[in-house]
């Protein structure tokens, strides 16, 4: 009788061990990877710091003290000063806001098209997927980086414009990976059962597709935001993105080299708060998709 | 397999008359003229710089022979460099963009690839956290941040390299490819560790062990045939990436490229320059794109498959 | 699995040492030693030059290359700025000062040996002024008889222009009015002379960018000729040998080397690569002026750099408003600390001392009585003043200038004030249109007299774009001055001009420019002036300076 108590207990129902939503599971793993947490953690307290800026940095942001000029870090001025004597820290807290804006905004911009465009696409199935995939294919094809700095060039450095050129070039890869996961989903019976209920097709795709789609989805939005800062940065760097009087962290690197050896903090600290930012997004990126992929294993 | 590449040759032909027809349209739609100066230049001489340039043509006429002239393989001449055609411009930049471009793409795939292989045949040992570390800051740390510094700790402080030019210093060419290079090698690194991974959980890998094939066969038959091909697909939009990061490069190194050229035409409203090199970088793109589709079909027989019954 | 280590290693290592020695292989010698060496000046020449067809061109780079390939009748002293002879050996002026007569040199000869004649010169000039080939320099030969009708069509025979070859060697010009400024002119590189036969070989006088400019094909007179030149790279000339003064000439060749980014080219010459740039990075002027003090120059321009004022807009209207703009700009604080390149800080539009002409200065930087104007006005302390943009072309500098007068506005009148900024193209449209409130410009000019400052003001002047507009000031300068032939009462003439102008203050006088540049000890010959002006055939190069240090 002991006996059977032991193995009754070794055989007992543990739901912790039995596999939970895929969101549930996906959570424990991703907090089992500490470098994705950190970089959570980071994320989060950058974002709130860009949010609260107007209220808690140290000075003005276009305060100027001509007779200080730029001076090292110091007491007063955790980073340094420009040129102008304004200052860094203040500067690279504002920096931040728009980079971090023009990151999850345009993301946001790529991932809505992307994902409406590819679930239509991979649902719609026949001709019509046909259709709206060739003309991804044409898009793809474009050399992007090209036409937007002509459109810059053309049209001014209009923020608006920066968000939308940005955006219109990562929704592609977005509809594309969307429209393979609908594909493998359509085929799956609860679909079936869902359209045999005579539900429409519009509440099946809200209701059911997309939120199964979600996961690669939120993987890849996550990786996108780097990759727009990043543009954005570039474009910056080129003359070609923010213009002053607002600056984005690009800006203040393309100005810290203009004269990195006399004042190598002004291109220092806003290199390594562009780095740790996009550092901490693919780190989160990474994580993600390791909790989150039932399929992919770590060996 | 041949008419597949005929196919998409094919397709790309709208793409292209899209490019040139959207550039030219747009360039002409541009505030600020090409001619535009400081000191105030006279009517006549605006009818004059119009009429050698064609300005004062309506615009469909201007457009049918700009189209006619590209079929005969002539960019038109340049607005900022009077005596210069574009095609001039362009074989003087090109031949820096490419080398830079070609030895920047050699650098990515060696370092690339040996260590995305080297890390992802022991997983999760300290040979795979050092390269994937290093890949992480290499993408991370965008070229216009790496190349200043590089440039202050090479150039400037321990003065090893020089910080300017291409070729006309000895070894002025290392710190730009570097720059280049680096981010598509970490990139690299961590596709052909991928794929590295997902090849070698696979069924045949067990077998050729099991059959006691040694290491260095079984990376160099089979493994590594699995880690080049997501390496392969994405070389057709590395490349693209590579002709924009000149940009970039070209302006920090002040290296006389086609990329800086670009941006530079952009700036000056040269219509011609902007017009030419834009068509030129984008059937460039379009015939790499096609090249890395080819042959990533050619190396991987499940997307062999898959175009077949696709159609 | 080792094995794979090791080889990786050994990789490593390779690519270790190969990187070392060729890092170790760029301590070679540098191009000052080499050139000094060779006789060869390496010059840093700013943006790659367009073209080097004088009638076509507009820029400084260009103005450097042709002085070197072409040579006027008349050259100035690097010192002094007064005329030289040059192709021409001597000259007369009639009493009226109207007509000139230059006899040419015999010696003067082309670079394939042909003889330069007179007719040379009619025939460029005529060229010059041809409606079609578009030369935006054409009018510095408007002072000459019937030019200026010549080029806008409104003439089209050629002889009714007052040049003429009385013989080979004997060329009069007959100038509309004294012109005491004319001689400067002649050695502007629109006036320069150009070889018809070779022109006319590549294609017809008027067409732009034929082939006669390359190396190899291209003629002139000057010091050098043309031996390489490769585009984005270098411009390679050497020495002439039918140059009439060869004996003079102790470089042997200039190699120009393009180079847009002035930090890189502080860089290149310390690293040896230059013997003079084109400029010098703000941010290390005082670096070099402490601890390399032999090395930097810096000496004014004849330039002004002033904010233009669009009269047209209501709130800008009002002259009182724009002098208290222009009083409330603390000058010395700007070039103090944000240009920090000793810039003269201007009171007057024309810089002081051009030849011996200094205007009155009208104002001074006083932010009191420039608010007690803004509220004469109708804007006690800047209340109801409408928000301004500020319009500058995109760069670093104007920037940080921009930024600093915002700054200034804001706190000693309380205006607000919002920086816009454009490429250079656009921002050109811009203000020649009149889409901009206020604007920043810079003028500088074209020969040394208070006239190419002053004619700018008049009504409808092509460069004007203020939409100011005064009858009296129109009357001074081109009726008054033009006819006078004394110097003293010109510049009386002028000085009441520009008091007119400085109490309308249709322009904010910013500073007077500065010239600065980086020249290598070796380098004998290079005078400072207004002008920037060089002669090369007085540069030599001395070799037997030890390469010091550069810090």
């Amino acid at each position: 009788m002991v006996e059977v108590h032991k193995y009754e207990e070794k055989l007992s129902y543990k739901p912790k061990d039995l596999g939970g939503s895929l969101w549930s599971d996906g959570w424990i793993r991703l907090k089992k990877n500490k470098l994705a947490i950190a970089s959570l953690f980071i994320l989060g307290f950058l974002c709130i710091t860009a949010v609260l800026t107007p209220i808690i940095a140290p000075y003005g942001y276009e305060e100027q003290n001509l007779l200080l000029g730029a001076v090292p870090p110091s007491s007063d001025h955790w980073l340094g000063t420009d040129v102008f004597g304004r200052d860094m820290l203040t500067r690279i807290m504002y920096g931040s806001r728009i980079s971090l804006a023009v990151g999850f905004i345009a993301s946001g911009v790529a991932l809505c098209i992307g994902v409406l465009w590819g679930a239509l696409s991979g649902y719609s199935g026949g001709r019509i997927d046909a259709f709206m995939m060739r003309i991804v294919d044409i898009l793809y094809a474009l050399p992007f980086m090209i036409f937007i700095i002509l459109l810059m060039v053309i049209f001014g450095r209009n923020l608006l414009l920066l968000f939308l050129a940005i955006g219109a070039v990562e929704w592609l890869t977005m509809a594309r990976i969307v429209r393979g996961q609908v594909l493998t989903i359509k085929q799956q019976d609860f679909i079936e059962a869902a359209t045999s209920l005579g539900l429409s097709h519009w509440t099946i795709i809200r209701r059911h597709i997309i939120p199964n789609t979600l996961s690669p989805v939120i993987v890849y939005a996550t990786l996108t935001v780097p990759s727009v800062m990043l543009l954005e940065a570039f474009l910056s760097f080129l003359g070609l993105g923010i213009q002053p009087p607002q600056s984005s962290w690009g800006l203040l690197i393309s100005y810290g080299v203009e004269t990195m050896e006399e004042y190598p903090w002004l291109i220092f600290f806003p290199g390594l708060f562009l780095s740790i930012t996009l550092f901490s997004l693919n780190f989160l990126g990474d994580g993600l998709r390791d909790a989150l992929d039932p399929r992919a294993s770590k060996d | 397999m041949f008419y597949f590449a005929l196919r998409r040759l094919i397709q790309s032909v709208p793409v292209l008359i899209i490019v040139i027809t959207a550039t030219f349209f747009l360039v002409r739609a541009a505030p600020g003229g090409p001619f535009s100066a400081e000191k105030n230049v006279p009517p006549e001489v605006v009818k004059a710089l119009e009429a050698q340039y064609k300005l004062d043509q309506p615009i469909w006429q201007q457009y049918t022979s700009y189209i006619n002239d590209l079929i005969h393989g002539q960019f038109g001449p340049s607005f900022r460099y009077p005596g210069r055609t574009v095609n001039e411009l362009i074989e003087a930049g090109l031949p820096v963009t490419a080398e830079l471009a070609l030895y920047a793409m050699l650098l990515a795939v060696f370092f690339g690839v040996s260590s995305g292989v080297y890390a992802g045949l022991r997983p999760n040992s300290i040979h795979d956290y050092l390269p994937m570390s290093l890949s992480m800051i290499g993408i991370c740390v965008p070229s216009f941040l790496m190349g200043p510094l590089m440039v202050l700790f090479f150039g400037i402080y321990m003065e090893w390299l020089p910080i300017s030019g291409w070729g006309n210093t000895p070894g002025d060419k290392i710190l730009p490819t570097i720059t280049l290079g680096l981010g598509y090698a970490a990139f690299i690194s961590r596709l052909s560790r991928g794929g590295i991974l997902e090849v070698m959980s696979k069924d045949y890998i067990r077998t050729a062990r099991a059959k006691g094939l040694p290491a260095r066969v079984i990376v160099f038959k089979h493994a590594l045939r699995g880690g080049l091909i997501p390496v392969v697909a994405f070389l057709g939009p590395a490349f693209a990436g590579l002709l924009s990061g000149s940009f970039v490069v070209e302006t920090i190194f002040q290296i006389p490229g086609l990329g800086r050229f670009y941006v530079q035409a952009a700036f000056n409203r040269d219509y011609t320059m902007i017009l030419g090199t834009t068509i030129f970088f984008s059937t460039l793109i379009i015939v790499f794109n096609l090249l890395s589709d080819i042959v990533s079909v050619w190396l991987d027989p499940k997307l062999r498959d898959q175009y077949r019954h696709n159609k | 699995m080792d094995n794979l280590i090791k080889s990786w290693a050994w990789l490593l290592g390779l690519i270790l040492i190969t990187f070392l020695s060729i890092a170790g292989c760029t301590k070679g010698q540098s191009n000052v030693e080499e050139g000094n060496i060779e006789g060869i000046l390496h010059w840093g020449n700013g943006t790659d030059p367009q073209e080097l067809d004088p009638h076509v061109v507009t820029g400084v780079p260009e103005h450097h290359i042709l002085s070197a390939l072409l040579e006027g009748l008349v050259a100035k002293d690097p010192k002094t700025l007064l005329p030289i002879p040059a192709v021409a050996k001597e000259w007369s002026i009639s009493a009226d000062k109207k007509t000139y007569i230059f006899k040419i040199r015999k010696s003067a000869l082309w670079s394939n040996g042909d003889s330069l004649t007179a007719h040379d010169f009619v025939w460029s000039w005529w060229r010059a002024l041809q409606p079609k080939l578009g030369n935006q320099y054409a009018y510095m030969l408007f002072p000459i008889e019937n030019a200026e009708s010549f080029a806008r069509g409104k003439i089209t025979d050629f002889s009714r222009v007052g040049v003429k070859a009385l013989s080979a060697d004997l060329l009069e010009v007959k100038l509309s009015n004294p012109t005491p400024y004319f001689l400067q002119l002649l050695d502007h590189y629109s006036m320069f002379p150009v070889h018809k036969k070779t022109i006319e070989k590549f294609g017809k006088a008027h067409e732009r960018g034929t082939l006669w400019t390359r190396p190899g094909n291209f003629v002139g007179n000057g010091p050098f000729i043309l031996k390489e030149w490769h585009l984005f790279r270098s411009i390679v000339v050497e020495k002439n040998l039918n140059y009439w003064d060869l004996k003079k000439v102790s470089l042997n060749g200039i190699k120009f080397h393009p180079i847009e980014n002035v930090t890189t080219e502080e860089r290149m010459f310390r690293m040896g690569q230059l013997h003079k740039t084109a400029s010098v990075p703000i941010d290390k002027v005082k670096a070099y002026q402490k601890n390399n003090p032999n090395l930097i120059k810096i000496h004014p321009y004849l330039g002004s750099y002033f904010y233009r004022f669009n009269t047209k807009i209501p709130h800008l209207n009002d002259k009182r408003v724009r002098k208290a703009l222009a009083m409330s700009i603390n000058r010395q604080q700007l070039t103090d600390r944000v240009t920090k390149g000793g810039e003269t800080p201007a009171f007057t539009f024309t810089p002081p001392d051009t030849f011996g002409y200094s205007a009155r200065a009208a104002f001074e930087f006083n932010p009191k009585m420039a608010r007690d104007l803004m509220r004469e006005a109708g804007y006690p302390n800047g209340e109801g003043f409408p928000v301004t943009e500020l319009l500058y072309n995109t760069s670093e500098g104007h920037r940080k200038i921009a930024v600093a007068i915002q700054q200034m506005w804001k706190k000693n009148l309380g205006i607000n004030i919002t920086l816009s900024n454009q490429d250079w193209k656009v921002y050109l449209d811009s203000v020649n249109n009149g889409s901009y409130a206020i604007a920043r410009a810079g003028w500088i000019g074209d020969y040394v007299d208070p006239n190419t400052f002053l004619n700018m003001w008049v009504t409808d002047g092509g460069n004007n774009r203020t939409g100011w507009s005064d009858p009296y000031y129109d009357d001074l300068i081109s009726q008054q001055a033009p006819v006078s032939l004394n110097k003293f009462d010109r510049y009386t003439i002028m000085a009441k001009a520009e008091a007119v102008l400085l109490e309308n203050m249709p322009i904010i006088p910013i500073y007077i420019y500065n010239s600065k540049s980086l020249v290598h000890p070796s380098v004998k010959g290079i005078e400072p002036n207004i002008l920037n002006y060089v002669l090369y055939k007085n540069i030599r190069l001395d070799s037997t300076l030890i390469e010091k240090e550069v810090d």
